[in-house]
Formats: structure tokens, sequence, C-alpha cells
């Protein structure tokens, strides 16, 4: 078979781990944990950069590797684990139900990206494909985290690790523009914020971050 | 003379098994104990238990049938067989032709049925609890074993435990995102099956929480020792899978003569040294879980062995 590419294997191993993380995540009931799993999500996604730049030699992808190990590893973490602390210790964990449930539509959404990865990149290497897979993967399972998850930092978190996973699959195809990056980020950053000021104000109206408490209030009639 | 070499390995290695087992039990309890600052009982201690319990008569329970009598050595026999087949420190022993991942899945999974008709047959409810519990747990842990065997089957081509250690310690395979997952899944099941920390808890004897123990409560005496050497064995096999599957370097090549035999035992040691060393950490960070989180803690670990294998298949081009 011969895969004894050092710069694929690397790379696929970094994705894999994030990956793994997306699934911690998608099974962990504690905010304090998730925001752990993110910040580390966030330092893996970072060393993936770091490798794609060296090994691309492509001096920009530094600036990107920069970027999500400040934003992601450090700076957003630390925000979220401000506002845990200021809800009381009972509401610092998600009652634990459809934990299975979600792990078997995680993995179905895996398989899905496969299916839908495969097909479309049948030109490329065996490698590359599978890291565009794993991309696409971390992208759904963070969009399922937020469709799943009633607290609001919950959704957050899912929304950061979508975030993480179209990072990755830009960082793993060579020539991917520094604008299209830098902008990116700063509207990461700005949704984060606007996310967590939205929390908070979740949390002085009703006591409490379980979104599904605006459900009443959609004007929808009843 | 191929064979005089793998017969002599072969005998040396179930030596070995028989000697460390209750030995690692002790270093395990030992590294938790120092972790947490207690000083902890002496690393020989489980062997000084063991050689007390074989001298005393089992008194067995009144209601107690012949599989109370019989279901002791049929465990700890399965399971030395299994010791028997994961490598140590060579390749390539007497019993290295069958030493296959399936017969060592089935040879544990006897035991564990000999272990949950023994917790059945005195009646007493405690031990009924017990093994209805390890068969839950089990329904989740060994398809998530046999899966992780199917990926080192696509990968190498072989389920023989031999071929698949030699096969990844000649790096021709490389890092494999696979092969995270089904580590991962493996280290989960491995913990599920030893009764470790997350799932159970190896030094309590409450009631409501305990899986392994409460099977054992009517077993006393000498068949009491056998119990507990077939644990620290069953140990001492998932530790030396995971070390073989994932961790195959400095292990002697077959038809390799006694020098390459004391490298590979101290490979052995070192490896098998750093697991319990992390399992103890492990342990003493984390809290057991509520016995009805276990299927998902295991269902978790099943997930990502179906994930190595579909992961597999796309990397190998086979889909």
């Amino acid at each position: 078979m011969g895969f004894g590419d050092l710069s694929y294997d690397v790379a696929h191993l970094l994705g894999g781990a994030m990956l793994l993380i997306s699934f911690v995540l998608l099974y962990q009931r504690r905010i304090f944990a998730l925001v752990n799993a993110l910040a580390l999500q966030g330092g893996f996604l970072a060393l993936a950069a770091l490798w794609q730049a060296y090994v691309q030699a492509a001096p920009q992808l530094y600036v990107t590797a920069a970027i999500a190990l400040i934003a992601k590893g450090i700076l957003i973490p630390i925000y979220l684990r401000r506002m845990v602390t200021q809800l009381p210790p009972a509401r610092r964990a998600e009652p634990a139900s459809g934990i299975g449930a979600s792990m078997i539509a995680g993995f179905l959404l895996v398989g899905l990206s496969i299916l839908v990865v495969l097909p479309a990149t049948s030109g490329a290497r065996a490698l590359a494909r599978e890291d565009l897979a794993i991309a696409l993967s971390i992208v759904l399972l963070g969009l399922l985290m937020m469709v799943t998850r009633r607290s609001a930092l919950a959704q957050i978190a899912g929304l950061m690790t979508l975030e993480n996973g179209l990072v990755l699959g830009a960082v793993g195809v060579a020539g991917m523009p520094l604008v299209v990056e830098l902008s990116t980020a700063g509207l990461v950053l700005v949704i984060a914020v606007i996310a967590g000021i939205f929390a908070r104000v979740l949390h002085e109206r009703f006591e409490s971050l379980d979104t599904s408490v605006l459900d009443p209030h959609r004007g929808e009639g009843s | 003379m191929a064979w005089l070499g793998g017969l002599v390995t072969q005998l040396l290695h179930v030596a070995l098994m028989l000697f460390a087992a209750p030995l690692l039990v002790g270093v395990l309890r030992w590294l938790k104990a120092r972790l947490m600052g207690r000083r902890g009982p002496h690393p020989m201690q489980p062997w000084r238990d063991l050689l007390k319990l074989l001298r005393k008569r089992p008194v067995l329970a009144e209601s107690a049938s012949i599989v109370s009598r019989v279901a002791p050595y049929l465990a700890l026999g399965a399971t030395l067989l299994a010791a028997g087949l994961v490598p140590s420190f060579a390749f390539g022993m007497a019993l290295a032709p069958v030493a296959d991942l399936l017969l060592i899945g089935g040879l544990l999974a006897l035991s564990r049925v000999a272990l949950a008709l023994n917790g059945h047959d005195a009646g007493t409810p405690f031990g009924g609890l017990g093994a209805g519990r390890e068969m839950t747990f089990a329904v989740f842990a060994e398809p998530a074993l046999l899966v992780c065997v199917m990926v080192f089957a696509v990968l190498i081509g072989t389920t023989n435990l031999n071929a698949i250690g030699h096969g990844l310690s000649d790096g021709q395979i490389g890092v494999r995102v696979s092969l995270l997952f089904a580590a991962v899944a493996l280290v989960a099941v491995a913990l599920a099956e030893n009764a470790r920390v997350p799932v159970d808890n190896p030094a309590t004897h409450l009631e409501l929480t305990m899986v392994h123990e409460a099977m054992l409560l009517e077993a006393s005496g000498r068949h009491l020792a056998l119990w507990e050497l077939q644990a620290a064995l069953k140990m001492l096999v998932w530790l030396g899978l995971l070390a073989t599957l994932f961790l195959p370097f400095g292990v002697a090549a077959p038809g390799s003569g006694p020098f390459s035999w004391a490298v590979g035992l101290l490979a052995w040691f070192l490896k098998i040294g750093l697991l319990a060393l992390a399992l103890a950490v492990f342990e003493s960070a984390i809290a057991k879980m509520r016995v009805f989180r276990v299927p998902e803690f295991l269902g978790g670990a099943l997930m990502l062995a179906l994930l190595a294998a579909a992961l597999i298949f796309v990397s190998t081009g086979l889909a």
C-alpha cells in the first residue's frame, strides 16, 4: 500500500484528533469539560495549521495558526469559562438524556460526509480524501451539537467547533487566500461575543441558559 | 531448531505471565496509593494474599451446585490460555500460529460466562445483580472489540496477533486515524472488562455500585485465590494486547536468541509499567460513573470502533 508519507500522516492524525474531540463534545454534559475540550480542539487546529504551513511552505498559514491558537485556544475558552463561573453549580451540567441517540446521529453524519466527499474527489489521493471527509464531519457534528443541545453555552461551543472544521478543511487544500481566513476569524470572534451577550441576557431575564424557555415567546399564538 | 526456541519462549512467557499478573495488581494499588498521598501496601501483597488463600479450604454455600466448584478452574484456564497467546517479549512463540484475536476474545468471553454463572449459582441477590450488570456491559464491549479486530484485519490482512504486531512494528503502515480511534475504543473496552474506575471500582465493597466483586461474594479460600489470579491475568492480557497492538516496539523477532529476548523483556516491562502508570493516574483523576451511564460510555466506544472501520475502508480504497 505504501502510505509512508510523513506529511500526510501527521496532518491526518491531527484531523483525527479533532474529530475525536468533536465526539467528546457531543458526549460531554458538563459545561466546564465542554469548554476545556473546545480549547483543546482549538489547540489541535493551530497545530494542524502550523503543520500545513510548514509542509506547503505557505507563510500566511502561520497567521492562521496564530489566530487559531489565540482566539480559539485561549480567548474564547477564557470568555466562556468566565460565563460558566457565574452560573450556580447545579446549572453547570445538562441532564444527560439522548446521548446514545446523538452519538448514533454523529456516526451517521460521519458516514454521510464520507459518502459525499468520495464521489466528489475521485481523482485525489486516498488520504487527502479522508482529510476532507474528516473536516466535513467536524462541521456536521458542530451543527448537530447546535441542534441537539438546549444550553446556550453548549450551542456556542457547537458553533465554535463547526468553524474549527471549516478552517481545518480550508488549510488542508493549498492556496486559501489570507483575506478569507482573516474575515472568517473576525466573524467568528464577533459571533462568539454576540452569542455570549445573548446568553447573558437570557440568563438575566429567565434565570436559565436553557433556550427552550424561549419557546413560549415565539409569538406564534397558542 | 525454531520449534525449540518457540517452545522455550512459550514456557518462559507463561511463567512470566503467572508471576507478573499479581505483581501488576500490587504495583497498580501501590501507584494509586502513592498518587493519593498514602503509603500503600507493598507491591508483593497480592502474591502474599494469594499464597495464603491457596492454603485455605473453600467454604461453599448450601445452595451452591457443581458450577461453583468448576467455574473458577474454567475461567482461570481460559484466561491463562489467552495470556499464553498474547506475546510479551518475543514473537513466534509455540502457540503463535493460533494466536488469533478472535480466539483471544472468545477465551475472555468464556471466562466471563464462567464468572457470571458463578455469580448466579449460590442464589444470592448481589451475585445475580453483578452478573446481570457484567453481561449488560458485555453487550457493548464485545462488539466493540470485534469491530476493532476488523480494523486490524483490513489494515494488515490477518487476525493473527503476531502478524499484526510484526506488520505494525516495521513502519510500513504509518499513522492512521483509524488506529487512533481503535486505540481509544479498545482502552474503553479494557477499562470495562477489567472493572476499573469509570465503570467499576476495584477497591470498593459497596453493594450498590460493585460489579466484579459482587459476583465473587460467595467465593472463598482456594476458589477466591483462583478468581483473584484470573482477574489479575485478565488485566495483564489486556495491557499486553494494547502494548502489542499499539506499542509493538522492541519485541524479539521469531527465531532470535536470548539476547533479543532480554531486550524484549526490558521493553515489555517498560511498556506495561507505562500503561500501569497511565491507568493509575487516570483512575486517581476521575470519578466512577453511574451504572446507567456505562452503556452510554461503552456505546461511545462501539461508535468509535465503527467509525475506525468506516475510515479504514475509505483510506484503503475499498469503498
